[in-house]
């Protein structure tokens, strides 16, 4: 074996499909696996002439279709009914019809864009553009009129002389030893190049930039923004006191909102009776507004022992025998009135806390001094005590 | 006549053919009169849905006659005289609907006309939805296409003794006359056969739905037919794995084409749930139906996409025969769907009846027998069209 290193193989020209055929099938049966055929346009019954296997792409196409089946679907399940459900048109979060062009989309997509790339992957050996049968008298005729056949010089077979020989029995014509090319460095890949086309992309992205929002700024759509209607604090032109946020008439209730009857009466004589039972939801209810608006002064188990002592006029305790005695209505009625330092909570909670947290106080009032015969209360209980 | 190039041989169908084709055929017949006898309502739908079946077969190979000439395809050109003898129940269909004109009224309720001065939708559609010109429609579009099967197939036949090339070209230009006016035939007729039969109902999608089962049906008839042929030695030795791939493919096609309009037509519905819309498909989600319906997906759509999915399942004959008779079964089964819940669309549901299954056979038995009569006539392969040498060499790599 005096082949030369850096041969590439032996090509030959023939003058027609059918001798083509015939030279493919030769050198197949000649026991050579790495050659090539080249021709002007696809023959049919080549693949048979070469005894090529049928291709594995179409696996690789099924499997990353379904694979595509499965993630949209997987996907839109996610999306619309776990992480952000939304009713649309009165149909159920998971409705698998609605579902159903979107994942034959994304098969279609994942199928044809991954056999593309693996195509790519693995017939073109990126990022070099060059094959050494390029820029060669063999390519151009291929591409014309006449039919190639090339064979490697990395085929266990191969032996120059002997192949030369071969393919001129075959009636090949123009035989041709072809060299590698010079092995390629590639200029894309240079650091300097690379910075060239960083600062040619920002410079590019940056004038765009101020072209298009400073200097020429067109509004491309105004029919949303500008509309004849009053927006929040401008100008009426209509009415004569030209405000454009007009007052409520008059008595006029917000909803939800109840009015307080005894608002700003420093002693009422009169209190509301508590509307809520003391039930679990109400007594969670009003553990979590207590701690968040009565804590921070009154602190934990209104014991008046918050951060605040000592930094302003005290806190006091809710457990005295002056807080024990008020009415649930008086306590509500300090918390909407607001009482010495107090200020009024009346905006930060509504109605229903309020009441909820006056269930809370006395939860706490009562654990605070509880007596012995609560024990035997509590035993008395079996069912609470078990919970 | 020996044909060098195909190797054909004409040879006559064996006298077993006929045999099973009569007998197939007379069985259906008797019973169908029993059934139009005892149950005279029932066998009208069950009739109906025969001769859908038998309508969709016939201009479906017509369509793909057509197909193949006006596309310039040669890879079916061996086995085209067997959609042209498939075709060929297209004269006759006139006289095959007359039991079902005659039964008008117990088919279709727009054809009442105390029902229709009542209902003002009926009396909308009624400039269309009427006896007459139902009668009128359905005398038109049979005569279409017993016209134009009788052309195409003239030229064929003739090409086979003159070899006169000018004929495919006569073709070519009846064909592209004929496809558009298949279009809109075969629209018409799904709509006056099929859609009509819930009269308040309307789906713009519901021709293309037709179309794309009864090109699916004709594929999978002559696929059978073709390999049947081949195994006993009918159609010559040329054909080869690449022609089934071919069939099979465009098999696959039309079961994905199907499940495509399909789908179409129940997702809009399903969508707008408008309640002049979506009661067709909840009176086929109800009563029973619901497993027709079910079945209809998994063994129209899923099981015919994954068994014709792979290179090996297209080119073994084996397994292609398997799929053309699932095929035609299924296809027998998506009419059945079409037509038989309108029979009691009071919502008694679905009822047993042993009068379904007497029409099938005698279709069978009937298609059997103008197929032999045809081949006993003419050559199996057309052997002087000047496409027949490429068919013959065709392959796909």
């Amino acid at each position: 074996m005096s082949n030369n290193k850096n041969l590439y193989g032996v090509t030959a020209l023939f003058d027609n499909a059918d001798e083509i055929i015939n030279a493919a099938r030769e050198v197949a049966k000649a026991g050579y696996k790495n050659f090539d055929v080249n021709t002007p346009y696809p023959v049919h019954g080549m693949d048979r002439a070469m005894g090529l296997k049928r291709s594995m792409v179409g696996f690789v196409t099924t499997f990353l279709g379904f694979s595509g089946t499965a993630f949209i679907l997987l996907f839109a399940f996610w999306t619309m009914s776990i992480d952000y459900p939304m009713v649309i048109g009165g149909k159920p979060f998971f409705s698998f019809p609605a579902f159903i062009p979107i994942t034959f989309e994304t098969t279609v997509l994942l199928g044809g864009v991954s056999t593309v790339i693996g195509l790519l992957a693995m017939f073109a050996s990126l990022p070099s553009n060059n094959h050494p049968l390029h820029d060669t008298d063999y390519m151009k005729a291929v591409s014309a009129d006449k039919y190639g056949i090339v064979i490697e010089a990395d085929d266990t077979n191969f032996d120059e002389i002997e192949v030369t020989g071969f393919l001129q029995k075959l009636g090949g014509k123009k035989i041709h030893s072809i060299n590698k090319p010079v092995k390629e460095n590639y200029p894309v890949l240079q650091p300097r190049f690379i910075t060239f086309l960083i600062v040619v992309a920002l410079l590019v992205s940056a004038l765009t930039y101020i072209t298009l929002n400073k200097v020429v700024y067109i509004e491309p759509f105004n029919w949303m923004t500008e509309q004849d209607k009053v927006t929040a604090q401008e100008k009426s032109v209509f009415y004569a006191d030209a405000f454009g946020m007009r007052k409520p008439v008059e008595g006029t209730v917000a909803k939800g909102y109840l009015p307080y009857p005894y608002k700003g009466q420093l002693n009422p004589v009169e209190t509301l009776p508590n509307p809520l039972l003391p039930t679990k939801e109400v007594l969670e209810l009003g553990k979590k507004k207590y701690l968040a608006f009565c804590s921070p002064c009154h602190g934990t188990f209104a014991d008046g022992d918050s951060h605040l002592r000592g930094q302003f006029p005290n806190p006091p305790t809710l457990h005295s025998q002056r807080g024990r005695d008020f009415s649930d209505g008086m306590i509500y009625h300090i918390m909407v009135n607001g009482q010495n330092i107090m200020p009024s909570y009346e905006s930060q909670t509504t109605s229903e806390e309020r009441w909820a947290i006056v269930h809370y106080i006395r939860a706490l009032q009562r654990a605070k001094n509880a007596r012995l015969t609560d024990l035997e209360e509590v035993k008395k209980e079996p069912v609470v005590n078990a919970e | 006549m020996l044909n060098n190039e195909s190797g054909y041989i004409k040879k006559d169908l064996p006298a077993s053919v006929v045999k099973l084709g009569t007998v197939l055929f007379i069985f259906g017949l008797i019973l169908g009169i029993v059934g139009f006898v005892i149950e005279p309502v029932r066998a009208s739908y069950s009739y109906l849905v025969a001769f859908m079946f038998l309508v969709s077969i016939g201009i479906g190979s017509l369509f793909l006659v057509a197909l193949e000439y006006i596309a310039g395809a040669d890879w079916s050109t061996p086995f085209r005289r067997i959609s042209e003898f498939l075709a060929s129940s297209l004269p006759i269909l006139i006289v095959l609907a007359i039991p079902l004109i005659l039964s008008l009224h117990s088919l279709f309720h727009w054809s009442h006309t105390e029902v229709i001065n009542e209902d003002p939708i009926l009396k909308g559609k009624s400039p269309y939805l009427n006896s007459t010109f139902f009668i009128i429609r359905v005398i038109v579009v049979f005569g279409l296409w017993s016209f134009f099967y009788y052309l195409l197939t003239k030229n064929s036949r003739k090409q086979d003794t003159s070899g006169d090339q000018k004929l495919t070209k006569k073709n070519i230009v009846i064909s592209g006359i004929f496809i558009p006016l298949f279009a809109i035939t075969i629209s018409v007729s799904a709509i006056d056969w099929l859609m009509s039969l819930e009269p308040h109902w309307f789906s713009t999608i519901f021709g293309v739905y037709y179309f794309s089962g009864s090109v699916w049906a004709s594929l999978a008839a002559i696929t059978l037919i073709v390999i049947l042929l081949k195994d006993k030695g009918y159609l010559g030795p040329r054909l080869n794995n690449d022609h089934y791939y071919s069939l099979g493919t465009l098999l696959f096609t039309f079961t994905c084409f199907w499940g495509y309009i399909a789908f179409s037509q129940y997702m809009l519905i399903w969508y707008a749930n408008l309640p002049e819309e979506n009661f067709w498909f909840l009176m086929r989600w109800s009563n029973g139906w619901e497993y027709f319906s079910v079945i209809l997906i998994l063994a129209h759509f899923i099981i015919p996409f994954g068994a014709l999915l792979s290179y090996p399942a297209k080119t073994n004959p084996r397994r292609l025969k398997f799929m053309s008779v699932w095929i035609l079964v299924m296809h027998y089964f998506d009419l059945y769907w079409l037509a038989m819940p309108n029979l009691n669309n009071n919502g008694n549901g679905y009822i047993f009846s042993w009068v379904d299954f007497v029409f099938p056979i005698g279709v069978v038995g009937l298609l059997i027998l103008i197929f032999n009569m045809n081949a006993k006539k003419y050559n199996l392969i057309p052997v002087r069209d000047p496409k027949l040498q490429k068919g013959l060499d065709f392959t796909l790599h």
